[in-house]
């Protein structure tokens, strides 16, 4: 037995815990590798602090003393009737009307947030049952559906949603439709994917052959299955939506103003932004730690699940390690032989 | 390969081609049936906004009755169908000239985006994916992860309006006009061009590029960690070698088959790129004939943009069995 393995032995041995060996679930083993990653952690205070500010966007207002839809023309607009620079009274500074951009901002986080998470839900449920439905009913069904997914994932999707938008009228639920019948296509096509996978299994077979109907095996044999990539994608697709409403604020067909949102600020800081830098730089940095922290934790999230990954690095890791042994253990003979 | 079996595949070929094509032609009838009839149904009054101020009703039936509104919604569709396999894509409502002649127009600022912004993100993307993940968890890594992410989290109209704010406005107060915004042709000077280009150019391959980079990371880790290619170290194959020979073909059919799926992000993009950048193609073409209810015009930017999709889609399967010779083409 050569010193590297009896080396190796010991470090299994030391990884043992000390007490009884208790049980433990993917999903809990899952969440202590996301508490391990530090970015991720980080990522999850971000939200929850946005969040927390975003419904106490009314509380913020009172506090502060400026209501989000009231033009300061005096205090909040220079001589030249610019807007003023950030200070004690106007924390980010004003908009082009003279309302307090900070203000503005906490309330276009409500829409934001509200967009991605109402529209994510709606995108992942209906992309889960109808990708589970082409996957495992496979012939007819399946064709149609899967054409008529490929049809949704073929339009060009920001022309269709302007033309939805310009259709149906701008306004909050429509901007939520819009973006929800382009989340679940993409969902639904992975789902599918993963179904028609998952069906081929013996344990499938073995639900089918004790008499479990189709309604059953998907949502009670498949489904479970799916939870884990659903997660990923779903965390991942948020920040997508929120871009996605800015996008269409942006461009005039989402929220309409007064209402703030980041993307109807944005279009309005395009006119002011050489004499008020503040207006473009401060609802960009609004909307890009949003959507930062949640790609962040939308990566750590698949790291956790996805164990393979996390083997790679250990196995990195232990040979990382075992050089660094040799290597000073070398030296060591080295100094002796001198 | 036997020659009886490489006709079987080429036989094979042939078929996955046809079926393809002709399921191809059904998707892009799904898309003209729904926008014609979102478009066609939906509350708007084209002849309202042609006649001007306070028309009498009268006016108003005979613009109609000029632009074919007044025949049943069947009909409509079954003239414009007739025209379209004739290759003609209808007149603008507001202007009288034909959807063709505009489109044909409005074409080199979008191509020129396109093309363009997809080589610089293709060249981008596919070297920073591969540094990325053969160097993991490294400097290097650390730094393309976080390109990776500010470029994912920048929306595109956000990236435009900071370059716009940040560098055409500083270099032009600087007194360098060599980057502009505004379209220009290729004709008087490629130079000028290429410096109406730049700009939209990075605007466009920004998000793409770290879309890809993530993507090509993502797998080519996934790929390293199989036991193949710990197979392939055992033997004693120099590093590079698995790269480039094991690891690099199977980590791309992921990657080349979220590219069919995102051809249409990219097509989506340039609406965005081009009103932000006043470019002028096709994109925003589409744009203003939406908010002016020129429905002809928006049927065949819609038209064009999911044929070039589909057209996209069946080279992406091709390649896909081409990289990877387990998938039947099916």
């Amino acid at each position: 037995m050569s010193l590297t393995e009896v080396g190796l032995q010991a470090d299994v041995a030391s990884d043992l815990p000390a007490g009884p060996i208790e049980g433990r679930s993917p999903w809990l083993l899952a969440w202590r590798r996301l508490r391990k990653d530090k970015m991720a952690v980080a990522s999850l205070i971000v939200i929850i602090v946005l969040a927390v500010l975003a419904l106490m966007a009314p509380l913020v207002a009172s506090w502060v003393g400026h209501p989000v839809d009231m033009p300061y023309t005096n205090s909040g607009l220079n001589s030249f009737g610019d807007p003023v620079a950030p200070s004690g009274k106007f924390l980010l500074g004003t908009d082009q009307l003279g309302r307090d951009l900070f203000v503005r901002i906490l309330y276009g986080a409500r829409v934001s947030l509200l967009v991605g998470i109402v529209t994510t839900a709606i995108g992942t449920a209906a992309g889960l049952v109808v990708g589970m439905a082409a996957g495992y009913f496979g012939g007819v069904i399946d064709t149609v559906l899967a054409r008529f997914i490929d049809s949704v994932l073929a339009f060009p999707y920001v022309v269709l949603a302007l033309a939805l938008a310009v259709v149906f009228g701008p306004s909050l639920p429509v901007t939520i439709g819009v973006i929800s019948f382009f989340a679940w296509a993409a969902i639904a096509r992975v789902v599918r994917g993963q179904t028609l996978s998952i069906k081929q299994k013996e344990y499938i077979e073995a639900a089918r052959s004790l008499g479990a109907g189709p309604l059953r095996i998907m949502f009670v044999d498949i489904a479970p299955n799916l939870v884990a990539p659903l997660l990923v994608l779903a965390t991942l697709f948020i920040p997508t939506a929120i871009v996605f409403e800015a996008t269409l604020s942006y461009l005039g067909v989402g929220i309409q103003p007064p209402t703030a949102s980041w993307g109807n600020l944005l279009s309005g800081a395009q006119n002011t932004y050489n004499v008020a830098w503040w207006d473009l730089v401060f609802p960009c940095v609004f909307l890009l730690i949003t959507t930062l922290a949640f790609n962040l934790l939308g990566d750590g999230v698949r790291d956790a699940l996805d164990p393979r990954t996390e083997r790679l690095f250990a196995s990195r890791r232990r040979r990382a390690r075992r050089r660094a042994r040799h290597g000073g253990r070398d030296a060591a003979a080295h100094a002796g032989g001198a | 390969m036997p020659p009886r079996m490489r006709a079987v595949r080429e036989m094979a070929f042939l078929s996955f081609l046809v079926r393809r094509l002709l399921l191809g032609i059904v998707v892009i009838w799904v898309v003209t049936v729904g926008t014609f009839l979102l478009f066609f149904v939906a509350p708007q009054d084209p002849a309202a906004k042609l006649a001007g101020k306070s028309p009498s009703p009268g006016e108003i039936a005979a613009i109609n009755r000029r632009l074919g509104l007044d025949q049943p919604l069947l009909t409509q569709y079954w003239h414009y169908l007739d025209r379209l396999l004739h290759f003609n894509l209808g007149t603008s409502f507001l202007t009288g000239s034909s959807v063709n002649t505009i489109l044909k127009q409005d074409l080199p600022p979008t191509l020129s985006l396109m093309v363009g912004g997809a080589v610089i993100w293709f060249i981008v993307g596919v070297a920073a994916g591969i540094l990325s993940a053969t160097r993991a968890r490294s400097l290097v890594d650390r730094v393309c992860t976080t390109g990776v992410l500010i470029g994912i989290t920048f929306p595109t109209f956000v990236v435009g309006l900071l370059l716009i704010a940040f560098v055409y406005a500083k270099l032009n107060e600087a007194g360098l006009h060599w980057v502009q915004v505004n379209y220009e042709g290729p004709s008087q000077s490629i130079v000028g061009w290429a410096g109406h280009m730049i700009l939209p150019w990075i605007t466009v391959a920004a998000v793409s590029a770290a879309t890809y980079t993530r993507l090509i990371r993502g797998s080519l880790l996934d790929t390293l960690g199989e036991d193949y290619i710990r197979t392939a170290r055992a033997k004693g194959l120099s590093e590079r070698r698995i790269l480039y020979r094991h690891a690099i073909r199977s980590a791309l059919t992921p990657v080349v088959s979220q590219l069919g799926i995102d051809i249409g992000t990219l097509a989506g993009g340039a609406v965005v790129v081009e009103s932000v950048f006043g470019l002028g193609g096709i994109g925003q073409a589409s744009l203003n004939a939406i908010q002016s209810g020129d429905t002809p015009i928006v049927l065949g930017v819609v038209l064009c943009a999911s044929l070039f999709i589909v057209l996209a889609n069946i080279i992406v399967d091709i390649l896909y069995s081409l990289l990877d010779p387990r998938v039947k083409l099916s």
